[in-house]
């Protein structure tokens, strides 16, 4: 393996300009994770229109940041207030909760701390390893294959996601509806435009994002009544004893394996593997009777999993193309934004991007480290600022942001709209992620597919016989008739019963 | 009958509990500490955690008082949530702590204390940190 490259990448973080935006996307990302409501997904998706202004390097690295920053600091309310700041860290609070109430709230902590650091860590130097070797073999990948591969991403994502499976569907449907608007680069046909010149151009992917992702969750939050109020709690040490540690060390290991191959899976990401984590380590323990009266093990699994996880999901985005959930999705559309396609061209046309986004993450996670063990009680301060006064702040930057795109007021109609569109979604429970997902990938699908369609002289049976988009095809198969065929497996073993998280 | 005690963990809030627990002792009615957080923000630090609340009842059963922590959310009308604790529990008196606060500064933000001063329908007596006591 060519070290080169790595070491170049280390080199574009230690840029003083790197390093800051490193350190804003982390300390961003560990506010909005306190926060609950405000998730990584919607600060991205608020936060786009400054990666115009910057550098792509810089403003992925930015992003990555608030990401994975916000799974450090979902921890943080979870264990003290017994608040999830993220979905990600819904199970930390039964035995996080349950730790702070004996007085170890320090303890859970630092033990989700050092839990992170180690899952983030492990992940992103699997990642090091295992993104170059995808990233070589996909190279041979042709436009069927990425026909075959964006249809697989979308059919797993509306499936695999939680939620309604039918709903996640419609929606994705809605995305790839969305994904046609406005000229055929094909053959310049205008498609579902009305005859406005707006449509002609198609929509673009940052109205859609800051709308359904940004503006819909600030609306989605307003109207939630806050009828507990907490009094500030204390952090006393936040250094986990020997014991805490030995204890926790198998947690940790088996959170980081969890977390990193969860994440790389479409739709997995960091709050499945956090509850498989979690779960695993009740079905070992030999008193699982434990588990949510403070457990140190409850604590650092899930934790480890889903900071692994955040790393890995960028495994199927920097080298495939193909974003692995709807926060991937966001970044894609930056780096489209910057006129980079993601892909398996990444590693080799922009080295600089590639690896300075991965190597990023050392740094990051080690920033995290060090800010989240002393600095929990600066962060906490964030939750004493009421939601009147926050959202109405958000939603002016969200439209300012929007405007200063393409000095466009028509991009604050579409954001308005598609802010209404996701809170009417969120009410019905629909989940925005397929739809954004659908429409990111949309494009590539038709794109790709009509060029195979050229290549193979207009016979679709060509996508069947090209090994690989073969396969890949055929899996798409096997996942759509999955509920059938678990169906059919659970008639031969009525026996089974499914396991519950709690 | 009972009295009312609006509490934070502040000099004039500490002031406001002794004045209240002594005047508990001299009618010989029952205290009720008020601690109102405001109702939005997840975390409001003017609210006592539960080991506090049980230090404050611990030293009204020293002082020999019948007390009680109430700890109600309020939204923007605080005189209010103080009315319906009296049409509650049949209150006869507000003690309340003032802390000093400049014309300009009532004018913008506006006073809570000036608020129960005015349109609490039963007698109010307010009283002053020792510190600002001691200056004066």
């Amino acid at each position: 393996m060519d070290i080169s490259p790595i070491l170049d990448g280390f080199g574009v973080v230690l840029e003083p300009a790197n390093l800051l935006y490193c350190l804003i996307g982390v300390i961003i990302g560990m506010l909005i994770g306190v926060l609950p409501g405000l998730g990584p997904g919607a600060t991205i998706a608020i936060l786009l229109p400054i990666t115009y202004g910057i550098g792509p390097v810089s403003a992925i690295i930015m992003l990555a940041g608030i990401f994975y920053g916000a799974q450090y600091g979902g921890t943080i309310t979870s264990v003290l207030l017994r608040l999830p700041g993220e979905a990600s860290s819904v199970v930390t609070v039964f035995d996080g909760f349950a730790l702070a109430k004996q007085g170890r709230a320090g303890t859970a902590l630092g033990i989700a701390a050092i839990g992170s650091f180690v899952g983030g860590t492990v992940s992103i130097l699997a990642l090091t390893l295992v993104a170059p070797v995808v990233a070589g073999f996909a190279l041979d990948f042709g436009p069927p294959e990425y026909a075959a591969l964006g249809i697989l991403g979308v059919l797993l994502i509306s499936s695999v996601g939680n939620g309604n499976r039918l709903k996640a569907i419609i929606a994705a449907c809605v995305g790839l509806l969305l994904a046609t608007v406005g000229r055929d680069t094909f053959t310049g046909a205008e498609r579902f435009t009305f005859g406005s010149l707006n449509l002609a151009e198609g929509i673009d992917f940052i109205p859609i994002a800051m709308g359904l992702f940004g503006l819909s969750e600030i609306l989605y939050n307003l109207e939630e009544r806050h009828n507990q109020v907490h009094s500030p709690a204390k952090v006393g040490n936040v250094w986990p004893s020997r014991k805490d540690l030995g204890q926790a060390k198998g947690a940790i290991g088996r959170g980081s394996l969890i977390g990193f191959v969860l994440g790389v899976l479409p739709g997995g990401g960091a709050v499945l593997s956090s509850l498989a984590a979690y779960a695993l380590e009740k079905r070992r323990a030999k008193q699982p009777e434990r588990f949510g009266r403070g457990a140190v093990e409850g604590v650092a699994a899930p934790e480890t999993a889903n900071n692994a996880a955040a790393t890995s999901s960028f495994i199927p985005l920097l080298t495939l193309g193909i974003p692995a959930n709807a926060t991937m999705a966001l970044i894609f559309g930056a780096l489209l934004i910057q006129g980079i396609q993601p892909g398996p061209q990444l590693v080799t046309e922009h080295p600089d991007v590639f690896w300075g986004v991965i190597n990023s993450m050392y740094i990051g996670n080690i920033l995290l480290l060090i800010m989240s063990i002393p600095m929990v009680g600066v962060f906490v301060r964030i939750l004493r600022v009421r939601p009147a006064i926050l959202a109405p702040i958000t939603v002016l930057i969200t439209l300012l942001g929007a405007y200063t795109v393409n000095n466009s007021a028509y991009d604050i109609y579409l954001v308005i709209v598609f802010g209404v569109l996701g809170y009417l979604m969120k009410k019905f429970g629909f989940e925005p992620g397929p739809l954004v997902l659908a429409f990111v990938l949309g494009s590539m699908i038709e794109n790709s597919s009509r060029q195979s369609l050229l290549i193979f002289g207009g016979d679709p049976a060509g996508f069947l016989t090209r090994p690989i988009s073969g396969t890949v095809l055929a899996l798409v198969v096997i996942v759509a008739a999955w509920p059938l065929i678990r169906k059919a497996l659970r008639r031969k073993t009525p026996d089974r019963v499914e396991e519950k998280i709690t | 009958m009972t009295i009312l005690v609006g509490y934070l963990p502040t000099p004039e809030g500490e002031a406001a509990v002794d004045a209240g627990l002594r005047e508990g002792r001299l009618r010989g009615e029952r205290v009720i500490i008020v601690n109102s957080p405001r109702r939005g923000a997840p975390v409001d630090e003017r609210k006592i955690s539960d080991a506090a609340g049980t230090e404050l009842l611990r030293r009204a059963r020293e002082a020999g008082v019948d007390a009680e922590l109430r700890q109600p959310l309020h939204d923007d009308d605080l005189p209010g949530t103080f009315e319906e604790l009296i049409r509650e529990c049949g209150g006869t008196l507000i003690v309340i702590g003032l802390r000093h606060r400049s014309l300009v500064g009532k004018f913008i933000l506006g006073s809570e204390a000036q608020r129960i001063l005015m349109e609490a329908s039963v007698p109010v007596l307010s009283v002053k940190a020792p510190a600002v006591r001691a200056e004066l």
